[in-house]
């Protein structure tokens, strides 16, 4: 797979997906705690995601980066738009920024929920294959 | 490797005026968690904000800098 080609299936899957979720891992099986902290961010609101895994191949966070020009890994896009990192939306989540954007509902104990959040069953993370293999 | 003293100084530089605290999250010297009080970041977007900071160490970020985690604010107060 050309590197070029990894870049399409990174737009694409940026197009396709309203919440999309670059990560460290899987959301069932995060492999860093700032991707583990994201993703119990959009568990906790309970939204449907998708979230694909940079670890297989070191080019897709190249690529990824070279796109979005964000250093780090986890990378939320909703809507096409790149929303931020562990940081950005972990404050946003706290502060209800991130329920409004993603039209979900703010838990009341939004702190304790994250930190107890899995991946919900049937209303969760979209396991986007992993066509890069 | 960098010390939480030396990101402090670059960003202080970077961004003349700023108050800056860096800790160093592990005491490994590659963990970093980076809080910063600019009026810079006045009218923009917490990703334009970070942005500022991360472009201070590059491609660092990510190589020597392995997570770099980032609180911006303005003197007036959160964005």
């Amino acid at each position: 797979m050309t590197n070029t080609e990894i870049r399409e299936f990174i737009e694409n899957a940026i197009a396709e997906n309203p919440v999309m979720l670059f990560m460290k891992g899987s959301p069932e099986q995060p492999a860093c705690g700032f991707s583990a902290r994201t993703a119990a961010c959009l568990n906790a609101l309970g939204v449907r995601y998708a979230a694909l895994d940079i670890l297989p191949d070191p080019r897709i966070r190249e690529e990824l980066s070279g796109l979005s020009d964000w250093p780090t890994i986890p990378q939320l896009f909703v809507k096409g738009e790149l929303v931020g990192g562990a940081d950005i939306v972990t404050e946003m989540y706290e502060s209800g920024e991130l329920a409004e954007l993603l039209e979900a509902e703010q838990p009341e104990d939004a702190e304790e929920v994250a930190a107890q959040s899995e991946a919900p069953v049937g209303n969760g993370p979209l396991p986007l294959e992993n066509r890069l293999d | 490797m960098p010390t939480s003293d030396e990101l402090k100084q670059r960003i202080e530089t970077a961004l003349p005026g700023a108050a800056v605290s860096v800790e160093d999250t592990t005491g490994g010297g590659d963990h970093f968690r980076a809080e910063v009080v600019s009026d810079r970041f006045d009218g923009l977007s917490r990703i334009q904000q970070h942005k500022l900071v991360y472009d201070v160490f590059g491609a660092e970020v990510g190589g020597p800098i392995h997570a770099l985690s980032i609180k911006t604010s303005t003197p007036g107060g959160t964005p």
